[in-house]
């Protein structure tokens, strides 16, 4: 018999932390997205290197450092003990903390390349009109950039989905609390319950198939709209 | 290059393509139950040394290894943590009949990398702390022991909510020694040879025995390296390993 409350409990969990971390990747991507396009900083592309290193890494490696970061001796443990806890490590907290790092690549770069695009040109007609530079920001930089904002917001919650050797590393498997989907199938796969196996992996291929004619179908609609 | 040049370069290549699987013929591919793994590499190190065969091992859970070898894992022999799935792999087919014995019987040890947290079943009484690590229940007999001794005590139900699951028994141990579970039901065998932290053996009473099945699997059935390391596993050499480990004997 199929256990849907497993599933949906995994589903919806899985669902949370990818909203929760598009939306604070979105909100501390934006200004180094920003940065990085605009800086004449010599180190500028140090920091997008180190922006964009998990693209390379494997989890194995972030997910060994974070256990270590989040735990008592690390300032994951400072941070648990002001609420109380030893760790972050086991938390959905800890989780957005890992997805974060893990997913920042995939919000920032679209961010970045679509702020590039717009050139110095439409800001400094903006500062000619008195606008300030945040008004300018908010009122010419990021309307020009939405299709950036976009594939960077969709990329950044399918790859917070698809996520797996990090959480799987820190996360302890707590049902509703760690178990995500990816680890749900897992567990499904080993303790040989194909069948809703099957019904998982075969929603994320479903997902992820939507997801990348999605950007597809946005880069394309950028592609035509830009003479 | 002339023609006999290249003739003879291509054979040299064919041949240092071909020699690591000619010799490979004597190496054992082993799926192991994390727990075994300390015991493990020296039961290989000292095969080698007495037969000149090598043993490649694969560590994980016994569910995950057993997965595994249902879809055609390049396995010799499985050395697994409980009796069930060898006995199971020789009912479906994918283990050579006749050629399972217990190579171990293993025990589960409260512990926590701090000297003054686990002093015994009170410890779990106390309930003070915040995380307990086992492993997965549903794939790691070490994790279904655990469960049952929690029970034993009474505890259960109190701990459940605290209760964070690794995929294996290595990794319980890695969650305790990071301190980010306070402490943890391990294998004997992980802390056996290990000083330092606070450690409460549980009494074998409380928890099913937990016997370790190996098995000849069906791809290794005329593989004379494979059977003579089964042979070794149940040797004086081997058995003088396995108890500094901690196991019991088998059979």
């Amino acid at each position: 018999m199929l256990d849907f409350t497993g599933i949906w409990s995994a589903v919806r969990l899985t669902l949370e932390l990818a909203t929760v971390t598009t939306i604070v990747l979105l909100v501390i991507g934006t200004p180094v997205a920003w940065w990085l396009a605009r800086s004449k900083a010599r180190f500028k592309e140090v920091v997008a290197t180190v922006v964009a290193l998990p693209l390379v890494l494997p989890p194995t490696v972030l997910g060994f450092y974070l256990l270590l970061a989040l735990g008592p001796e690390g300032p994951g443990g400072a941070i648990a003990s002001l609420f109380g806890g030893r760790s972050l490590a086991f938390t959905f907290e800890g989780l957005v903390i890992g997805s974060v790092i893990y997913s920042m690549p995939f919000v920032v770069q679209p961010i970045r390349n679509a702020f590039q695009a717009i050139g110095d040109g439409p800001m400094e007609i903006a500062a000619t009109l008195r606008a300030s530079p945040l008004d300018a920001f908010w009122s010419v930089a990021v309307p020009l950039a939405r299709p950036g904002f976009l594939t960077g917001a969709v990329l950044g919650f399918a790859h917070t989905i698809g996520e797996f050797g990090v959480v799987l590393m820190i996360g302890g498997n707590i049902p509703g609390e760690t178990r995500v989907l990816s680890v749900a199938i897992y567990d499904y796969v080993e303790t040989l319950q194909w069948t809703h196996a099957h019904v998982l992996a075969g929603g994320m291929l479903a997902f992820a198939f939507i997801v990348i004619l999605a950007v597809l179908l946005i880069e394309k609609r950028i592609g035509r709209s830009t003479p | 290059m002339n023609d006999k040049q290249r003739l003879l370069a291509l054979a040299v290549v064919l041949a240092a393509a071909v020699a690591p699987r000619l010799t490979a013929a004597d190496t054992v591919h082993a799926a192991v139950a994390a727990n075994f793994t300390g015991a493990a590499n020296e039961i290989g190190s000292a095969f080698a040394a007495a037969t000149g065969h090598e043993v490649m091992y694969s560590f994980g859970a016994t569910g995950q290894l057993y997965a595994q070898i249902t879809q055609g894992a390049p396995f010799d022999v499985f050395l697994a943590a409980d009796r069930e799935r060898p006995g199971q792999a020789e009912r479906e087919g994918y283990a050579v009949p006749g050629s399972r014995f217990t190579y171990a019987t293993g025990a589960i040890v409260l512990y926590s990398a701090d000297p003054a947290l686990v002093s015994g079943a009170d410890t779990l009484r106390r309930a003070d702390f915040t995380r307990l690590a086992i492993a997965n229940p549903a794939t790691a007999p070490y994790g279904h022991a655990a469960i049952e001794a929690l029970k034993a005590l009474g505890v259960y139900e109190a701990l459940a909510g605290r209760i964070v699951q690794g995929n294996n028994i290595a990794q319980v141990y890695q969650f305790v020694a990071t301190g980010n579970a306070e402490l943890g039901f391990v294998a004997q065998a992980q802390v056996a040879i290990r000083d330092g932290g606070s450690r409460w053996p549980v009494p074998s009473g409380l928890y099913p025995a937990i016997a370790q099945d190996a098995v000849l699997l069906n791809s290794a059935r005329g593989n004379e390296a494979a059977r003579a390391f089964l042979d070794f596993l149940r040797g004086d050499a081997a058995r003088e390993i396995k108890s500094r480990y901690g196991y019991g004997p088998g059979n």
